[in-house]
């Protein structure tokens, strides 16, 4: 009975230890990427670094801002498409549960999420590059849009779905119409929650390189018209990298370490915004 | 002779296929509080939420019959203008989370794109408050946001809410089932001061309450109207069978 008794405490010991374990080695991963980046972009950043724009090869110097204005605008104009699109169907798909349309565009929206990078970039290569006739900043805002919406649309029909029933039972009892309880009532309470899917939707695009190979192009020099190619710091981390010369190889690193210091603020921002903006049912 | 406010003629309610108020026919005074009493699921609630059009807002619910607002039915009229007339307070407080007991009070005009001068707006949280009895307790934190009051506070402020529209009926869903004694008497109390304005419809399950602040109560039962009269004749005299069974409690 009481070797019984010691086997189960030490079952139940070896779990808790496992877990414990296994929890700590999921944060290696991270700290590894950390501390490496981190190791090898610091020394690469200074000022010179954040306004120039790369040097051709052989002259010591340059800097990524053409890349870092245009990730900027690639990402704004792409938020402007998803966002908006987003919050309303998640607003559709939260109050229409059970319609054949919801459960039709959950399904596309799922499926959505699980479409590679690489085929949506073709994708948006073959509606918007092909018949506008050349690369341009715009389609990459576009491809990316579409990665960014199951993220967002999900967040938003999940929060949404969390607010009691009284709350819009409410609003109409007091003679509001649809659209005004949708705007004033139930965006404004799921507020912090729409806002969160929207930052990690950013964050999740923001280092996305494929779908941007074959439609922003990339642009060796600072470009702000969303209508030509536009750098990005993805494709420079990916051409640079790969290329055979050291400075670039050093461009490359140093824009690593901006790529992740923005994902990680994007992150911790968010966190802290919910917090803050959550609404006390 | 009394002028009546609300009169329905041959009202039916539906949830699919499975009928839930059945050809109720009734006028309601003004100026009166009417309890409407009836055992779990008689349908009672579903006929106050017809009342105003709520009743439709819910998926395969559907109505027939009329109801006359004074003499507009309100079966013809647009929801959303009915509801302008006739407001509703319901079983638990649900003020707005995010929005301040000020802005709570002053909501239905808010909500509607009604735009008010400032002094305006002061006066109808000033006037909505104080007949709900809530002012002296909440006017120095008018800025705070609703939730942060007390449940009976809380009600009392839903209350506000409605009566700042200026309804003329008041529609109450089991409007105390969520609050403790004292935060009940506070609003059965209230119910004596708003009638003098208003003509308020209450569904109640508890026939104490009912005994306690209607001037007639309706009695339901399997969704039909079985009795509507004064509860002390009810109480004494019931015309009804099924009266007599609830009042003494053969079932609930």
């Amino acid at each position: 009975m009481n070797a019984l008794l010691k086997y189960r405490i030490a079952k139940s010991k070896t779990l808790h230890v496992l877990t414990s374990v296994l929890a700590f080695a999921c944060v290696l991963p991270l700290m590894a990427i950390l501390s490496f980046i981190i190791k090898a972009g610091i020394t690469k950043i200074n000022w010179h670094f954040l306004v120039n724009i790369p040097k051709p090869v052989g002259e010591a110097g340059g800097g990524i801002a053409n890349a870092l204005l245009g990730t900027l605008i690639i990402i704004a104009v792409a938020a402007a498409i998803a966002i908006p699109v987003g919050i309303l169907c998640g607003v559709y798909l939260s109050e229409n549960k059970n319609s054949r349309l919801a459960n039709w565009s959950r399904l596309c929206v799922d499926i959505l999420q699980g479409v590679p990078s690489i085929v949506i970039g073709i994708v948006a290569y073959f509606w918007l590059v092909k018949p506008l006739g050349g690369f341009s900043a715009f389609s990459g805002s576009v491809a990316l849009a579409m990665m960014m919406l199951p993220i967002v649309i999900r967040s938003t029909e999940e929060t949404l779905k969390l607010l009691p029933d009284s709350l819009k039972e409410a609003a109409f009892a007091l003679g509001t119409p649809f659209h005004r309880v949708i705007l004033k009532v139930i965006i404004p309470c799921g507020i912090s929650g729409i806002l969160s899917g929207v930052m990690l939707s950013v964050a999740r695009v923001a280092g996305e390189t494929a779908p941007l190979l074959f439609t922003a192009f990339g642009n060796p020099y600072l470009s702000a018209n969303i209508t030509k190619p536009m750098q990005s710091l993805p494709l420079l981390i990916f051409n640079y990298a790969t290329s055979p010369y050291n400075d670039w190889h050093d461009l490359a690193w140093g824009a690593s370490f901006i790529l992740l210091v923005f994902v990680l603020l994007l992150n911790i921002s968010t966190k802290l915004m919910t917090k803050k903006w959550k609404v006390q049912l | 002779m009394e002028s009546t406010v609300i009169k329905t003629v041959d009202y039916n309610a539906y949830f699919g296929d499975n009928r839930v108020v059945k050809d109720v026919n009734i006028s309601i005074p003004k100026n009166h509080v009417i309890a409407v009493m009836g055992p779990s699921g008689c349908g009672k609630t579903t006929f106050l939420r017809g009342i105003n059009r709520m009743h439709e807002l819910i998926p395969h619910a559907k109505a027939d019959g009329k109801i006359f607002l004074h003499n507009e039915d309100v079966m013809q009229m647009h929801p959303i203008f009915v509801r302008l007339k006739i407001g509703m307070v319901f079983q638990r407080p649900n003020p707005f989370p995010n929005l301040s007991i000020y802005d709570n009070v002053i909501a239905g005009y808010k909500l509607n794109g009604i735009k008010l001068q400032r002094a305006d707006k002061d006066k109808i949280v000033e006037e909505a408050l104080t007949k709900v009895a809530l002012w002296n307790e909440v006017k120095d934190s008018l800025r705070k946001k609703g939730t942060f009051l007390s449940g009976g506070q809380q009600q009392r402020l839903c209350i506000a809410r409605a009566v700042a529209m200026l309804p003329e009926v008041l529609l109450f869903d089991e409007p105390t089932s969520a609050l403790d004694p004292i935060s009940t008497s506070t609003v059965e109390e209230l119910f004596h001061e708003l009638k003098k304005n208003y003509t308020l419809i209450i569904v109640t399950h508890n026939m104490q309450q009912a005994a306690r602040v209607s001037d007639r109560t309706a009695f339901f039962y399997m969704g039909e109207l079985v009795e509507y009269d004064d509860i002390k004749k009810m109480f004494t005299n019931p015309k009804d069978n099924r009266t007599q069974n609830y009042i003494t409690g053969r079932f609930s």
